[in-house]
């Protein structure tokens, strides 16, 4: 059975508390996405600067439980400074990551995986996985990545 | 199980009646559950589980159309909870009662038809800020396509309704919506005294009672109302049906909702004649089995009696106000008016700045099970300045071990996150 130090590692917890990149940018230049989950009222926020094909800052606002606002803050400190390239095939790895509970609910859930060589670019984002064994947060935890989906969308067309 | 216990001077012995509902036998986790979610979803005893068993092993047929046995013999079931269910609500013609999916529903009805029929540029109506989104957007809906106003009572500091305003919002309003009890803070608002005035003022009153009829006696015309909704699964009847109680006078007035079976007394070519009421809303098969279950739900509670199951409830409010201010102190906030009198057992909170997620899924680990969100009441969560609560309720299955069940999580909670 997965137990709540699967869910809340102490760098999710650590972010919740001290969260990253906390605010917000003028737009423009930035843009501003916003996102909700409307089943709990989580809000996130995601501002974003993209110059020449990189992100050059992000800044995130918004409020919620500690799963939202940690995935977040922690997606903040993976994205800046990277391409834009590079910033959608994290938010790849990272959904690929959180959809990968359902091969696991059909089989032995007890031994699924969790940080392993299958996300070697997710860094402490791999703290994360094991949302998955608490199906009804991952929106939680992906909230923030579809929000910059946006912003990404937002940012370069 | 015997340790359980009852509140001194309870009026229900809860902890015989917890033992007529399956669901609450389980384990979860390796704990005795404490459910605490029943302004969500109630359980269900095992006479209502069996009285839909019942029927489809007995006299499963459709109703209204057969004049074989069987088809007899579910449509007096059918019509014969119809009546149960009206002198539950104090209503004394039973064709006022009509069966809807949920409450929501029957709010739908009461905007798409006689909102429909009714409402159109100029005119108003008033809502209050307590309502759950489902006398909120039906409206809203509405509004978009008929361009009339929608006006707002507001609430005190304690999230009670502010009425100090209310002639004013009622000069030319046509309906006035409120909840009976709010599915928030379970604050149970002064129908009687809002209907009298809207009377006055030439509206109707649209009461959603979802919270109310499973928790308080009821009765339609001590209410003042001239519409009311509740649902079946929170008053330990099934999911997927609901009741609409309206005034035999405008129900015949209005249009019908939905179209189709049931619903017509002579369809020809160039239109239709609609049936009489209440089945002139009822189009297609109806859920008979829900119908059975709910008033087999009704039963049961008139057995407890209404009184008691929210002197019950009350008694409950006191003794968890008391537990977990005494453990919690100012770490803890109770939404919503301190009096457990002015309330139906219904208790949103927060734990210091824990988000109500966070709370909620410690508890779980638990074995307490309560609702954490914004629980489709958006404009109230606004009032509150909160995004999201955490909400404990308890009906007449619960006992104090399941409050000291949910203090002993909260402890656990506060050591993990404050």
């Amino acid at each position: 059975m997965a137990g709540l130090e699967d869910l809340y590692r102490e760098i999710i917890l650590d972010h919740y508390r001290s969260p990253r990149h906390r605010g917000q940018l003028d737009t423009p230049p930035a843009v501003k996405a916003e996102g909700f989950n409307p089943l709990c009222g989580d809000e996130v926020v995601v501002y974003l600067a993209v110059d020449d094909g990189v992100v050059t800052d992000v800044a995130i606002d918004g409020q919620g439980c500690s799963i939202s606002q940690s995935s977040a803050s922690m997606m903040s400190a993976a994205i800046k400074g990277r391409s834009v390239d590079e910033v959608r095939a994290l938010v790849g790895s990272f959904k690929q990551m959180m959809s990968s509970h359902e091969t696991e609910l059909s089989g032995d859930d007890d031994d699924a995986p969790t940080e392993t060589a299958d996300s070697p670019d997710l860094g402490d984002l791999a703290a994360l996985q094991g949302v998955v064994k608490f199906p009804v947060r991952i929106k939680c935890a992906t909230l923030s990545w579809n929000t910059l989906v946006h912003a990404l969308d937002e940012a370069t067309a | 199980m015997n340790d359980l216990r009852n509140l001194p001077g309870d009026p229900l012995d809860s902890v015989a009646i917890r033992a007529q509902f399956p669901v609450l036998q389980r384990e979860i986790k390796g704990h005795r559950m404490a459910f605490l979610d029943s302004a969500a979803s109630s359980q269900k005893p095992q006479r209502v589980i069996d009285s839909m068993s019942r029927f489809y092993e007995t006299i499963n047929a459709n109703v209204h159309r057969g004049v074989y046995e069987i088809s007899e013999q579910s449509t007096t079931a059918v019509e014969q909870a119809r009546r149960d269910i009206a002198r539950f609500i104090g209503a004394a013609d039973a064709a006022e009662v009509v069966f809807t999916k949920n409450a929501t529903e029957s709010l739908n009805l009461v905007a798409g038809s006689w909102g429909r029929a009714n409402l159109g540029p100029g005119d108003a109506i008033v809502l209050s800020m307590l309502e759950h989104h489902a006398n909120i957007v039906p409206w809203h809906m509405l509004a978009a396509e008929k361009g009339f106003e929608i006006r707002w009572i507001p609430l005190t500091d304690d999230a009670q309704l502010d009425l100090s305003s209310l002639d004013t919002l009622l000069d030319g309003a046509k309906l006035v919506g409120v909840t009976a009890a709010s599915n928030v803070t379970g604050t149970l608002t002064p129908v009687r005294r809002i209907a009298d005035a809207a009377h006055q003022a030439g509206a109707v009153v649209c009461v959603d009672a979802c919270q109310f009829v499973p928790h308080s006696r009821c009765d339609v015309e001590e209410l003042g109302a001239d519409f009311l909704a509740f649902s079946g699964h929170k008053m330990c009847g099934p999911t997927g049906i609901g009741v609409l109680w309206g005034r035999r006078t405008l129900l015949e007035e209005m249009p019908p909702f939905l179209g189709g079976g049931s619903m017509i007394r002579d369809v020809r070519l160039d239109g239709f004649t609609a049936n009489e009421i209440p089945h002139k809303f009822e189009a297609g098969t109806p859920p008979i089995a829900e119908i059975i279950g709910l008033g087999e739900a009704v039963a049961f509670l008139e057995e407890l009696g209404m009184d008691n199951v929210l002197a019950h409830e009350q008694a409950m409010s006191a003794y968890a106000f008391r537990t977990l201010t005494e453990r919690f102190g100012e770490r803890l906030t109770i939404h919503g008016p301190a009096e457990p009198g002015q309330r139906a057992g219904v208790m949103s909170f927060a734990l210091g700045d824990v988000h109500p997620h966070d709370v909620s899924q410690i508890l779980d680990e638990h074995g307490v099970a309560v609702r954490a969100g914004h629980h489709c009441a958006k404009p109230l969560m606004k009032e509150l300045g909160v995004g999201a609560t955490a909400r404990a309720s308890w009906y007449l299955y619960n006992t104090p071990d399941d409050v000291d069940a949910l203090a002993d999580a909260l402890d656990a909670t506060a050591e993990f996150f404050l």
